[in-house]
């Protein structure tokens, strides 16, 4: 049936999959090692898309269009403290209708049996709706009571039961800097790749959990515009209100895509992931290679007799690549699957944000085929052994 | 009309101190519908002489033409157009392992782009050379001499207007050598196929036209028969 259907699209006999279909076990190798390297690019573009999106989500959550940050920082967790009275000079702008500070520090919570979590704290204003989540919003008077926090539910590496019990009343008490703070409920945000989850606390618990922070000194502000106002305009205003030598002013969306140029491209999690895809591909392709090489050292003597009928050189490269776009095919589709297999157990085991996207899919599907084709053309060289001279 | 043309034609191996000269002015004519046998000792020319004849390899010296075609200076692209005028068989049949019967003897019709009638066209001549409960085996099912055969329908299906054969009967025993000789021979009457064949069978030799014989890279012996 393929074969009718091949030859049809083909308007010739479809040699290439004649040839690949014959060796039955070999073409099943060969569907592994693309489906493996398939698998690889897409658990590096796995990762990458994680990082991305993981960057994404607590600047998703902010309640806030315009965040003023330290002129050195490249994420929210890198720059410098900024003055808190940036915050009041941007809320008294045309167009701002609110401005408040957040405190962020990295704290270490020692688990029971000995291992560490790392907890990004977040320290807000209580009377302040800092963030869009409603379970934030609805703790904010629980958190104005002293070392008080709510904990983001997708941290990893600690136990389900634990949080079931804190959201059925149980308060939960850790050790943070030398200092008991009391967990009284959660919140849904999911952790990146430097930590491993949330903890939201009142700017007054963060500074009692962080001694060497001042109130003074917030690690970011964020401004909310009025209703109607264009934000890139607020945006300039406050930049041309605002020092620029100690604070930077960028919109919310603006400030994630620098975080995420600086992460994939400075960081060594973005480079390892990106150098890692251009290993699969590699690995894809020397795979591809070898089996079509493979494959033109078996079939010399039947080329060589297709030359001497008369068959011209497109011919055989027609061949090689019919069976170059027949292995990228075949290959993409075990590939895929195996992929959302993993992509299901990582995104499970550690709450990033690991998700098949149709785009992602039709990428590596179009990288496959155009690798396969690049190993076909690669080991069309081997067709010049194919010499007609030597059959009489 | 001269279907081969052949005038002064050397041929060597190799370069410099390694020459090997193993064709001398060789000066030759084979018309339409002639059925040659080419004979001779290992190691005389047949074979360079055959490819040469075939296309397969580049003239160096002499004069040589091809259905009209000369041969002096033709670029590949030119060779290969009168390749597709002739057809060959090969001592060993050469199929294409993957390939059924029928699709090895489709590939000497393809080669001119797939026509209607081709599959029909190929079971006819499989047909003829009874092989037709065989038309769907691969070639590792075949017998020698069943291979041998559809080597033979794939050189014969395209009505080739030149066959240049090597040992075509080797393998095969005496009725198929019988069945292939007829068909050559009547391919010659009926089409004016031109067929210059290398072998050592006497059967052939008793049916030919002609006998060429070669020694040291020379035509020493050139009997017409008919």
């Amino acid at each position: 049936m393929i074969t009718v259907v091949l030859a049809r699209v083909l308007g010739r006999q479809p040699i290439g999959w004649l040839q690949l279909t014959h060796n039955r076990t070999r073409l099943a190798t060969a569907l592994a090692g693309v489906a493996f390297a398939n698998l690889l690019v897409f658990m590096q573009l796995g990762f990458f898309g994680a990082l991305i999106g993981s960057i994404a989500i607590p600047y998703n959550g902010m309640n806030a269009e315009i965040l003023i940050q330290s002129s050195d920082a490249n994420t929210l967790q890198d720059g410098s403290p900024i003055p808190r009275n940036r915050m009041l000079q941007a809320a008294a702008q045309p167009g701002v209708a609110s401005a408040t500070a957040v405190y962020y520090g990295r704290l270490e919570w020692k688990q029971p049996d000995g291992t560490v979590r790392a907890l990004d704290v977040v320290g807000i204003d209580p009377q302040a709706l800092a963030f869009r989540s409603p379970e934030i919003t609805a703790a904010r008077g629980e958190l104005a009571l002293a070392d008080r926090a709510i904990i983001d539910r997708r941290t990893r590496n600690v136990p389900a039961a634990l949080f079931r019990e804190i959201e059925a009343g149980h308060a939960y008490s850790i050790e943070a800097n030398s200092h008991a703070i009391t967990i009284t409920g959660t919140f849904t945000l999911g952790g990146g790749f430097g930590a491993d989850g949330y903890l939201v606390v009142s700017d007054q618990t963060f500074l009692r959990i962080f001694r060497n922070r001042s109130p003074g000194a917030p690690s970011y502000v964020l401004v909310r515009t009025l209703p109607g106002e264009a934000i890139p305009a607020v945006a300039d205003r406050l930049r041309a209100r605002l020092p620029d030598s100690d604070v930077a002013i960028r919109t919310i969306a603006e400030a994630v895509a620098r975080d995420q140029a600086f992460q994939t491209t400075q960081k060594p999690a973005g480079i390892i992931f990106g150098f890692g895809t251009f290993i699969g591909a590699l690995v894809g392709i020397v795979i591809v290679y070898q089996i079509l090489a493979t494959d033109v050292a078996d079939h010399l003597k039947g080329y060589a007799t297709f030359k001497a009928i008369g068959y011209p050189p497109r011919f055989f490269l027609g061949i090689i690549l019919e069976e170059a776009v027949i292995l990228g095919l075949l290959g993409f589709i075990p590939g895929l699957l195996a992929s959302l297999g993993l992509y299901a157990i990582i995104a499970s085991a550690t709450g990033l944000p690991l998700e098949m996207t149709i785009g992602r899919a039709i990428a590596v599907l179009a990288g496959t085929i155009a690798m396969s084709m690049i190993s076909g053309l690669i080991a069309t060289r081997r067709l010049a052994q194919a010499d007609p001279a030597d059959l009489f | 009309m001269d279907i081969i043309d052949i005038a002064g034609l050397d041929h060597s191996y190799g370069q410099g101190e390694t020459t090997l000269q193993v064709l001398f002015n060789i000066t030759l004519c084979l018309g339409q519908g002639e059925f040659v046998v080419l004979m001779g000792a290992s190691g005389s020319g047949k074979t360079t002489l055959l490819s040469l004849l075939g296309c397969l390899r580049a003239v160096q010296t002499g004069r040589v033409a091809v259905l009209g075609q000369d041969l002096n200076g033709a670029d590949e692209a030119a060779r290969i157009a009168i390749r597709r005028r002739v057809g060959f068989i090969f001592q060993a049949h050469n199929l294409h392992e993957s390939l059924t019967a029928r699709q090895n003897v489709l590939m000497g019709l393809d080669v001119h782009g797939r026509l209607p009638g081709s599959e029909a066209a190929a079971g006819r001549i499989l047909d003829l050379l009874v092989l037709a409960d065989r038309i769907d085996s691969v070639p590792a099912t075949l017998s020698g001499g069943q291979k041998q055969r559809v080597a033979i329908a794939r050189a014969l299906v395209g009505n080739p207007e030149i066959i240049f054969a090597d040992e075509p009967t080797a393998a095969l025993d005496r009725d198929n050598s019988i069945l292939v000789i007829a068909l050559l021979r009547r391919l010659g009457s009926a089409r004016g196929t031109t067929t210059l064949m290398v072998t050592h069978d006497p059967r052939i030799i008793d049916s030919a036209d002609r006998i060429l014989t070669m020694a040291d890279g020379r035509i020493t012996r050139d009997e017409r028969r008919k």
